[in-house]
């Protein structure tokens, strides 16, 4: 078998601090920021991992910039994204609620045969402190395995199960079906925008 | 709902192209923003809607029809509300390309640019040539004026304004085109494709414009190394229609800490004095919870020309015709995408007349179906109908026609240094976005009091895991 890349388009979505972007941020660079602002900046990231020694997976991993914040997420945030993760704080209840709604409206508005994953984040803090835990595995098992979801429970913070989130995730796709998007590389014919060499300046007649 | 900052360097009105490139520069810029729009979507007058919300928009079919029904999915059109293309090598490139804004938008050529020459039955169309070698293979002219457009093209590959050895004895700076036309010795056809066609000049009062030379060369300059960049055509369109600009930039701004809240109506500007500090606002909330009713202090106000009905002037009409087809245009080779001139003296009016042509190959609509939107300046107070028709001649069988009334085009009656409210113009008939990315300097340099610089936008900025 020659050896398989496929690349896809990954997005984040669940309510603010829930720690959307430390799971990139713990997935990416192996980081984790106990006292990180609200999202700037980590928007665009790629990670690729190994599903075997023939196969490899790049994700183009998109967050939300906290444009969720006031319901103003773009169309183009979906357009085109083969999964998602959809991240809520095992430790609060209602972020649980939230993660519902935009489960909803990732099978309302993205592609038909997205891949989304449920991730209960913070795991850390039960392990410490189990009276902290507000939403129990087995109902937020139950709601994805209804729903048709992949689920895990993880911490940004200790690196549990992010690894295997993002893997799963990967195993999912269909890897003979390269991501529709291929910034940069100008795929399908489109065109990549360069910044304009020196040489291309010289007039009409340049051709 | 989390609360809104109690001050904003700038809020900004309406999330038009313009209004999200000033958001997402001055965001990289390290200023706060707030950025509102009363309606649901981004874009504004700029956005791309769907099939069904175009006839909604229209009104155009009888009550309990869904004409809409018969175009397929109805989410797989994307239909600009403002017919413009990007020149590959114009001002927006250069700002889509240092901004990175490039990361989120896919690019593909547009097919080929055309000019008409001629009338009614015997009106030709035929490929603008941007080339020397175009020029002496094409069918717009006889055999002795191809070469005379050869050297033409060649003397402007080759012009520079600061060395008078290139400007072939002329006295650039009171030279008027109409001199640099005759010094070459072209005739009125070719003038008139490469003024309309080439330099996008839409009317002919640029000929004898004093000095106005140096102007016209850059123009039909910016044209040949547009077409030199990607080789088929000057213009480049992204996918999913021009909607997804003004997205793009917004994301930017965003990452940049920008805050969003569409959904959102302006109550009141609280002044102080002449100058406005702050804004009222209510966001109405979809969701079915109560709106949120909110003020914030702001240093300014950026905000489109809607926001500010008495801050405003009309300072003519464009006529649009979005016009949906199941073939592409006669003439263009079968092009899946093109842009038509109808230069104004071949057709008897004073402003030309614009076709632009998109289909399945940008992801605008379903295969099969191509989108031309036919405009161009109001001559008349009626017959607004009868002015687009001979572009309408050459879309052959249309299947769609949304025509609206003329459409104002606005533009700010102070600076804003004032009463420090910025406004935009409306998007011109200019078939490209020059314009607009002029509009968006001056608006920063009213707004901020100094030039703004394209090049290395980003340069010294930290993102977190920036990482490509
Ligand atoms: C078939 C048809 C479709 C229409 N579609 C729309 C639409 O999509 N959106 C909208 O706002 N209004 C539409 N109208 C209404 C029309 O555009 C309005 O009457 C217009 O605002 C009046 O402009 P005018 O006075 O410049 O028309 P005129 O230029 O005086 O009309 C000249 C001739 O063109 C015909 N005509 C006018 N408009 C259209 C048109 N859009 N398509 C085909 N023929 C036309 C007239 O009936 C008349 O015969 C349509 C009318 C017709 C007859
Ligand atoms: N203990 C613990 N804290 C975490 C974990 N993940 C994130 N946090 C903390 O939670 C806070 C919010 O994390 P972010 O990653 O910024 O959350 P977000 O979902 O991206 O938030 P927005 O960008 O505002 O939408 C930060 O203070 C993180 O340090 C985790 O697994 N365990
Ligand atoms: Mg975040």
């Amino acid at each position: 078998m020659p050896p398989r890349f496929a690349q896809f388009k990954l997005v984040l979505l669940g309510e603010s601090a829930v720690g959307k972007s430390s799971l990139v941020l713990r997935f990416v660079k192996d980081q984790f920021d106990d006292f990180r602002e609200s999202t700037i900046g980590a928007a665009f990231l790629t990670q690729t991992i190994s599903l075997d020694d023939q196969t490899t997976v790049k994700f183009e991993i998109w967050d939300t910039a906290g444009q969720e914040r006031y319901k103003s997420l773009a169309p183009m945030y979906y357009r085109n994204a083969n999964c998602a993760v959809v991240v809520y704080d095992i430790t609060q209840a209602s972020s649980l609620d939230k993660a519902k709604q935009w489960v909803k409206e990732l099978q309302r508005q993205a592609n038909e045969n997205i891949i989304i994953a449920l991730a209960g984040n913070k795991l850390d803090l039960v392990t410490a402190q189990p009276d902290k835990r507000a939403i129990s595995t087995a109902d937020a098992e139950a709601y994805a395995r209804e729903a048709g979801l992949l689920f895990f429970e993880t911490s940004a913070k200790t690196s549990e199960n992010v690894r295997e989130l993002f893997t799963s995730i990967a195993k999912k796709l269909p890897l003979d079906q390269a991501g529709p998007r291929n910034p940069r590389s100008g795929g399908r014919g489109g065109v990549e925008l360069r910044p304009e060499t020196p040489s291309q300046n010289n007039g009409p007649c340049a051709c | 709902m989390d609360e809104i900052a109690p001050e904003y360097d700038v809020v900004v009105m309406g999330t038009g192209l313009t209004e999200c490139v000033l958001s997402g520069v001055l965001s990289v810029k390290g200023k706060k923003v707030l950025h509102i729009d009363r309606n649901d979507h981004y874009g504004a007058e700029a956005a791309s809607v769907n099939i069904e919300a175009l006839f909604k928009k229209y009104g155009n079919y009888s009550k309990g029809e869904e004409p809409w029904k018969k175009y397929g999915r109805v989410n797989d059109w994307n239909i600009d509300l403002v017919p413009k293309l990007l020149m590959s090598s114009g001002e927006l490139t250069n700002i889509l390309v240092s901004t990175d804004v490039t990361r989120y938008l896919e690019f593909k050529q547009v097919a080929g640019s055309y000019v008409q020459q001629g009338n009614g039955a015997k009106a030709t169309v035929a490929k603008v040539p941007s080339t020397a070698g175009e020029a002496l293979r094409s069918s717009l002219m006889g055999i002795f004026e191809k070469r005379r457009m050869k050297s033409f093209i060649e003397w402007v590959g080759t012009f520079n304004e600061a060395d008078t050895a290139t400007h072939y004895g002329l006295n650039i700076r009171t030279c008027s085109m109409k001199e640099v036309y005759d010094k070459f010795g072209l005739e009125a056809g070719t003038r008139d494709f490469i003024g309309h066609a080439m330099a996008l000049y839409q009317t002919d009062s640029y000929i004898n414009e004093k000095g106005g030379a140096v102007e016209a060369i850059q123009r039909i300059h910016l044209y040949g190394t547009s077409v030199s960049r990607y080789g088929k055509s000057p213009y480049i369109y992204p996918l999913y229609g021009l909607g997804e600009l003004p997205q793009g930039f917004a994301r930017l701004s965003a990452i940049y800490g920008g805050t969003y809240m569409l959904n959102t109506n302006i109550d009141e500007i609280i002044y102080e004095g002449t100058k406005a500090v702050g804004i009222k606002a209510t966001m109405q909330d979809r969701g079915g919870e109560e709106p949120m009713k909110f003020t914030t202090k702001c240093k300014k106000i950026l905000a489109d020309p809607s926001y500010f009905p008495g801050k405003v002037q009309v300072t003519g009409h464009v006529l649009k015709a979005i016009c949906i087809l199941n073939h592409p245009l006669a003439g263009t080779d079968n092009s899946d995408s093109a842009q038509l001139i109808i230069p104004q003296s071949q057709v008897g009016r004073k402003n030309d007349i614009y076709i632009a042509v998109v289909s399945s190959a940008h992801s605008v609509c379903p295969k099969g179906y191509y989108i031309a939107i036919v405009s161009t300046i109001a001559e008349t107070t009626a017959n607004h109908h009868l002015e687009l028709a001979p572009g309408f001649e050459r879309l052959g069988k249309i299947e769609e026609k949304f025509m609206g009334p003329p459409i104002p085009l606005y533009e700010p009656l102070e600076s804003g240094v004032n009463d420090n409210i910025f406004i935009s113009k409306s998007y011109d008939a200019t078939s490209h976005f020059e314009t607009t990315t002029d509009d968006v300097k001056d608006i920063y340099r009213r707004a901020e009091g100094h030039d703004l610089v394209v090049e290395g936008l980003r340069e010294g900025t930290n993102l977190v895991g920036d990482n490509e």
